[in-house]
């Protein structure tokens, strides 16, 4: 190709000029974006407004409405502090210990990537539900998980794990030992050094695995809807009234209840960054 | 362990046993109750719940959906990798969110979006109808909801690596004489294929075992808008345990098959893994 040299400008100016296609590939990017998320995500918004100020704040205020967001919210925050700890146990352990199999564990933790949601839902059901091989066990000491709130969070836990665990093992992979050995060395006992020197290094990736989780949790349908129950006022997550909304064809309805849940983990979720970004500075880690 | 440090021996083993048990209570055994369930009563009558007329329509239109859906993603995520990087410009790390929203969007809302648009009572609805074109209940519905959860797939494995790789082999081709097409396929595509698999892998599983945007916008009208998740959903709800967990055992299938060639990508590539996930990182911290 003829094309005549670009003069030489300074730094980045004539790389631009040199590798084609800029405007290209950056327009379709945004017209495929637009055209799948951005445009048809922009229509829930739209249509709630389409309620009014007052009957939208009637819908989202409605007592079973608000009782499905806080059993979606309150179940996933629930399930993702419970991946945070476990998660952090199954990350050290795969980082710092070996053991027979390790490798396939390692793979294993994204098997809920991996498992499509329906699959995971109807398995946990199985065993949870009271003749199941879990729930028969927890039967008998009367702790019902199947079709009580409680399933809904060991849904939302299988789901979220390999969030918290694959947040946290490259960090823990990157942890200066020495500081580890100083503190053992100064005489600083295992658990004060896992407190004073280990913790503070791990609270930004924590956060965002706790993020992570969370977020998915929250909009988590279809491992919830087998094992929940269902029930109104008790068992019912949001994303199922959305649904129930649509199916009678309630599409102000079910938008103002998406808006809502958009909006709230939307907040959340800058206030988790800026959480993070707090641990970030105050634990001066870049 | 040789080095010893501040972690022991027993409690070495106690993390170990905690890790391991948990694993196996909230991975194992669900994994292991779908086969045992599926050949509860047989053989004979798992093969005969795959080879259910209604299963093989859902098994076809999984396929089906998963041949459009993957191909516009990995077109969408070679493009949009190309331009974020090998590229600078104002409002990249925002372009770069607006990829990842899909992820922060349930799968409910992303399907209900669709129903919103050209649904009976949608914005195209009217228009539609006297067309007989039918989006909602039908393929093309299935196919854009699938399309919305999954776009990110490919996207953020490509985007991290090509910026890494920054841009000088391909300034080099060009220098040489190779227009841009060729130095693309020539020299960009090689250098980018293990990522693209990987992120391919990642997307099929997820278009395969879609549940809650097709659930939305699917009608699930049986041997015509069914996928395999929710032909499962189907049996499950009719009490028809059994072949719920046999064609369930399919898809698990899919899953298990995924993460061996995760692993085995992972394995012979490793940077892979670590490119994609410290850039990433560094591509959130900047701008907060």
């Amino acid at each position: 190709m003829a094309t005549p040299e670009a003069p030489a400008g300074p730094g980045g100016r004539t790389a631009r000029r040199v590798i084609p296609g800029f405007g290209l590939t950056l327009g379709f990017t945004m017209l495929y974006l637009s055209l799948l998320v951005l445009i048809p995500l922009s229509a829930v918004f739209i249509r709630s407004l389409g309620l009014g100020v007052g009957h939208f704040f009637e819908v989202v205020t409605a007592p079973r409405v608000i009782a499905s967001l806080r059993l979606s919210f309150g179940a996933a925050a629930l399930a993702a502090a419970i991946n945070l700890v476990f998660g952090l146990v199954v990350a050290w352990v795969l980082v710092r210990y070996a053991f027979p199999l390790k490798r396939f564990v390692d793979a294993m933790v994204d098997l809920p990537f991996a498992l499509p949601t329906a699959v995971a839902g109807i398995a946990l059901t199985a065993l949870y539900a009271p003749n199941g091989w879990i729930g028969s066990r927890l039967h008998a000491l009367g702790i019902e998980v199947a079709f009580t709130p409680l399933g809904v969070v060991v849904a939302l836990t299988f789901i979220g794990l390999p969030f918290v665990v694959r947040t946290l093992q490259p960090v823990l992979e990157d942890l200066d030992r020495e500081a580890e050995q100083a503190a053992a060395t100064l005489g600083a006992r295992p658990l004060q050094t896992f407190v004073r020197v280990i913790l503070p290094a791990l609270w930004p990736a924590l956060i965002t695995g706790f993020t992570l989780a969370f977020a998915r949790g929250l909009g988590e349908y279809g491992s919830v809807i087998f094992i929940a129950g269902n029930m109104p006022m008790k068992s019912e997550i949001a994303p199922l009234l959305i649904v129930s909304r649509l199916e009678q064809y309630d599409y102000a309805g079910a938008a103002s209840i998406a808006v809502v849940m958009l909006l709230l983990s939307f907040a959340l979720m800058l206030g988790i960054n800026a959480l993070q970004h707090w641990a970030v500075t105050r634990h001066g880690r870049r | 362990m040789p080095g010893g440090g501040p972690t022991g021996g027993p409690r070495r083993i106690l993390l170990i046993a905690v890790a391991l048990t948990f694993l196996a209570l909230f991975l194992g055994l669900p994994l292991l109750v779908v086969f045992a369930a599926g050949l509860s009563k047989g053989a004979a009558v798992y093969a005969a719940a795959l080879r259910d007329p209604m299963a093989r329509a859902a098994i076809v239109l999984t396929l089906e959906v998963a041949a459009i859906t993957v191909p516009c993603n990995v077109v969408f995520g070679v493009t949009a990798a190309w331009a974020i990087g090998k590229f600078e410009f104002r409002g990249k790390s925002t372009l770069v969110t607006l990829i990842d929203l899909p992820f922060a969007v349930s799968p409910v809302i992303a399907g209900m979006t669709f129903i919103l648009l050209f649904g009976a009572h949608g914005w195209f609805g009217a228009v539609l109808k006297p067309h007989h074109i039918r989006v909602v209940f039908a393929l093309p519905g299935i196919v854009l909801a699938t399309t919305f959860v999954t776009l990110p797939f490919i996207a953020r494995e490509l985007i991290p690596l090509m910026q890494s790789q920054g841009r000088d082999d391909e300034e080099t081709a060009l220098s040489l004489g190779a227009t841009g097409w060729q130095t693309f396929l020539r020299v960009t595509l090689p250098n980018i294929r293990w990522g693209l698999l990987y992120g391919i892998l990642l997307c099929n599983a997820r278009a395969m075992g879609e549940f809650g945007a097709v659930s939305v916008v699917s009608g699930h009208i049986r041997g015509l808008t069914n996928t395999i998740p929710l032909h499962v959903e189907i049996l499950y709800n009719e009490y028809n345990y059994t072949a719920a967990f046999a064609v369930a055992s399919l898809l698990a299938l899919l899953g298990l098959l995924t993460l061996a060639a995760k692993s085995v990508l992972e394995w012979r590539q490793p940077d892979l893994k670590h490119v994609a996930r410290r850039t990433v990182r560094g591509l959130r911290e900047k701008p907060a």
